[in-house]
């Protein structure tokens, strides 16, 4: 097991289109990284990198503090589960599994692989299907042999290109939880591409937002979405997205499309003198004004709005308001959201609310949210006025001591079954 | 797909149709190669006794055609196979390249080696025929090795390129990160997948060659390179009146053998979709 640390890594392809572009990131031992961003935005390419398929075209990259730049794959001793899972369909499940530790000629007796091949195929539970070939098995099983072949000898690292974007929902979130902990049970280095919200949140200690092969933000999920650096970030992390809406200051009010919001001091030093800046609030940070708590309700403001259409989910509803956007900033959210993958869609208000609202299709409703919950962002540069550097560093120390925790725990319970098992 | 009683019916019935189109001519050869030389016009399908003697004649230690039919089956044999040994060759290395990489001309390749495999073979023979004179290649094994690549070959290159684009190369990728040397991912992760594709390739290359008869009448003169299919032509009877159907059914079906053989050996190998389930989808 290893770190991993990147310096200022540059990836040109034939047409010298940076598809990376000076990406900067260290991966500590033991660490889960979660590489995120649209489709195209060089993650595959980074990853790639990493276990040595794609030239680095400048920059450093050290693999337990050895610079390996020029280490053929075999000799980085890194384990990666492919896109498409790249299992070897003329041998079986038991053979795909046992092919890494079959390479290292010599180092591994017949029964020493075969003991190897058979914990992982518990773990993982393939037992049944040891001697399948891989084209007989399920989407989610021979994730499972890839998974497998990954795991089977204690590699530096593993590295993950969207292991489960083939599999259903629900298999999806089993398999979600499985590769977490197997994660913290092996505390093997794990570097994870997705372009999942769930995956990306759940799963990481830290996670890394690319756009356009630039590296956006690093941070723990929690400060990622609760400090982003920029539009980009903020409006990539979080589903429903974050809602971005344009506001103009008049006198001491910051006026959006529904709602006057008075200027505090934050909102104030964040925004200057700036006469227009993008407002960005979390579906979740509005409520139902009726059931808003009195004592909370004289802290935020009210506004009517006039609810197009509810989706009741079982734990949430969420409620669309339609609203006219300033042309002024219009063409700068129209672009950010095609980058995010968007539809283009009209323009609307998501609001996430309580299950039990009795809000529905057509109601006029009045909502409630807290001035201190919204983020404000710089047209121009696009960059976060209101992030709170401290804050977003107490965050992350705060998730690296409970990761530490998880993983000692999960190490004891480890130690624990196998003194028992043995 | 569940067949219905009806489909089912006619699925036999068609199935039949065709066995018994293709294979009534094999049967009708081998009832001849039994039959007595006046047994020839008898106009009954199964011979009336049935003989080993077109057998011996061809075989036999003392048959009048062993000496026309022996070197020509060594000939064939010989000449067929080297052919086909570097038709494959060259084709597999040829088709790695236009599956895998990106050159200029690698249409024009394709193109040509299509051209080529659709000229007329009779419209060549006649000028190889003057060449091979004159350079000393006339009546020589490889006077017939190097015009049946130029059959074997374009085809060979068009089946392996179209069955090495299927090939998923990610598997090389995947196993040098699984430890491999680039030596050792390309046998053990490619090969298995490419070798029932080559199989099939040589196996087409070798009856391309075996069956041909143009190049083999046209361009030997003696038995010192002269194939089968080109000595069935010279058998004689036993006498001037005497057809030798017989004897030429019976080498007719003496070279049938080894194709059976080879496509019942290789039968395991030409199986298609073995490439199933490295990837998802
Ligand atoms: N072999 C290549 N030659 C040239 N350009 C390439 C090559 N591979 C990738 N690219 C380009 O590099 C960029 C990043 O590609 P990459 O595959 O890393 O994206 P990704 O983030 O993994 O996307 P996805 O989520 O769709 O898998 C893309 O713009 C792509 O067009
Ligand atoms: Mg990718």
């Amino acid at each position: 097991m290893a770190s991993i640390t990147l310096n200022h890594i540059v990836k040109k392809y034939g047409d010298g289109f940076p598809a990376v572009n000076d990406v900067s990131l260290d991966i500590a031992d033991g660490e889960f990284v979660i590489l995120v961003g649209p489709s195209g935005c060089g993650k595959s390419t980074l990853l790639r990198m990493i276990v040595g398929l794609e030239d680095i075209t400048s920059g450093d990259l050290e693999i337990g503090g050895k610079r390996v730049n020029d280490l053929a794959p075999r000799h980085r001793d890194l384990a990666m589960v492919f896109q498409n899972y790249a299992l070897y369909p003329h041998l079986t499940v038991y053979e795909n599994i046992a092919f890494p530790l079959r390479l290292t000629k010599g180092q591994y007796t017949d029964t020493e692989i075969d003991s190897r091949v058979r914990n992982a195929s518990t773990l993982l539970e393939l037992d049944e299907h040891l001697e399948r070939k891989p084209a007989n098995l399920s989407g989610g099983q021979r994730q499972r042999v890839a998974m497998g072949r990954a795991i089977v000898r204690q590699a530096q690292a593993f590295l993950f290109d969207e292991p489960l974007s083939n599999l259903d929902a629900k298999l999806r979130g089993q398999m979600r939880t499985e590769i977490a902990r197997l994660q913290r049970r092996l505390a093997t280095t794990t570097v994870y591409v997705t372009h999942d919200q769930t995956e990306a949140m759940t799963l990481g200690d830290r996670v890394a937002v690319l756009r356009r092969g630039v590296l956006q933000q690093v941070a723990s999920p929690r400060a990622l979405y609760d400090q982003p650096v920029n539009l980009f970030v903020a409006g990539f992390i979080g589903s429903p997205p974050m809602n971005f809406l344009p506001g103009r200051v008049e006198g001491t009010d910051l006026v959006l499309p529904f709602v006057r919001v008075p200027l505090d001091a934050r909102l104030r030093a964040a925004i200057g003198d700036r006469e227009l800046v993008i407002v960005g609030i979390r579906p979740d940070a509005f409520e139902d004004a009726d059931v808003v708590a009195q004592d909370k309700r004289g802290s935020g403001v009210t506004f009517d709005a006039d609810v197009d259409v509810t989706e009741w989910l079982g734990s949430e509803l969420y409620a669309y308001v339609p609203f006219e956007t300033d042309p002024a900033v219009q063409q700068q959210l129209e672009e950010l959201d095609r980058e995010l993958d968007g539809e283009g869609m009209r323009t609307q208000l998501v609001v996430a609310l309580d299950s039990l609202s009795t809000i529905r299709d057509g109601d006029a409703a009045t909502l409630w949210f807290d001035p201190a919950s919204v983020h404000v962002f710089d047209p121009e540069s696009q960059d976060s006025l209101t992030r709170d550097d401290e804050k977003a560093a107490a965050i992350d120390a705060e998730a690296a001591q409970a990761r530490q925790r998880a993983t000692a725990r999960a190490k004891e319970r480890a130690a624990r079954e196998d003194a028992k098992a043995s | 797909m569940a067949l219905t009683g009806r489909q089912k019916m006619w699925w036999a019935v068609i199935t039949v149709l065709v066995l018994v189109y293709a294979l009534f001519p094999v049967f009708s050869i081998l009832a001849t190669s039994f039959k007595l030389p006046g047994d020839l016009t008898s106009g009954r399908f199964l011979p009336t006794t049935w003989t080993w003697e077109n057998y011996t004649q061809i075989l036999g230690p003392d048959g009048s055609a062993r000496d026309l039919f022996l070197p020509a089956l060594r000939n064939s044999i010989g000449i067929s196979l080297i052919a086909t040994l570097i038709a494959v060759v060259l084709a597999t290395v040829a088709a790695y390249a236009i599956a895998r990489l990106d050159f200029p001309g690698k249409r024009l390749v394709l193109t040509t080696a299509l051209g080529v495999s659709i000229f007329p073979v009779i419209s060549i023979v006649t000028p190889l025929f003057n060449i091979w004179r004159s350079i000393g290649l006339y009546d020589t094994w490889a006077g017939l090795i190097i015009p049946y690549l130029s059959l074997t070959l374009p085809i060979s290159m068009w089946t392996l390129a179209a069955f090495f684009r299927q090939i998923p190369w990610e598997l090389e990728q995947a196993a040098q990160v699984d430890g491999a040397t680039p030596m050792q991912a390309f046998r053990k992760a490619i090969v298995p997948l490419a070798a029932p594709g080559v199989f099939t390739t040589a196996l087409i290359a070798f009856f391309i060659a075996w069956n041909d008869f143009v190049y083999g009448i046209s361009l030997t003169s003696t038995s010192a390179a002269r194939p089968v299919p080109a000595a069935l032509a010279f058998f004689t009877g036993e006498s001037y009146f005497e057809d030798p159907t017989g004897a030429i059914s019976a080498a007719a079906v003496v070279v049938t053998i080894p194709v059976i053989v080879l496509v019942l050996l290789f039968q395991r190998q030409i199986v298609a979709g073995l490439t199933q389930g490295a990837v998802k989808g």
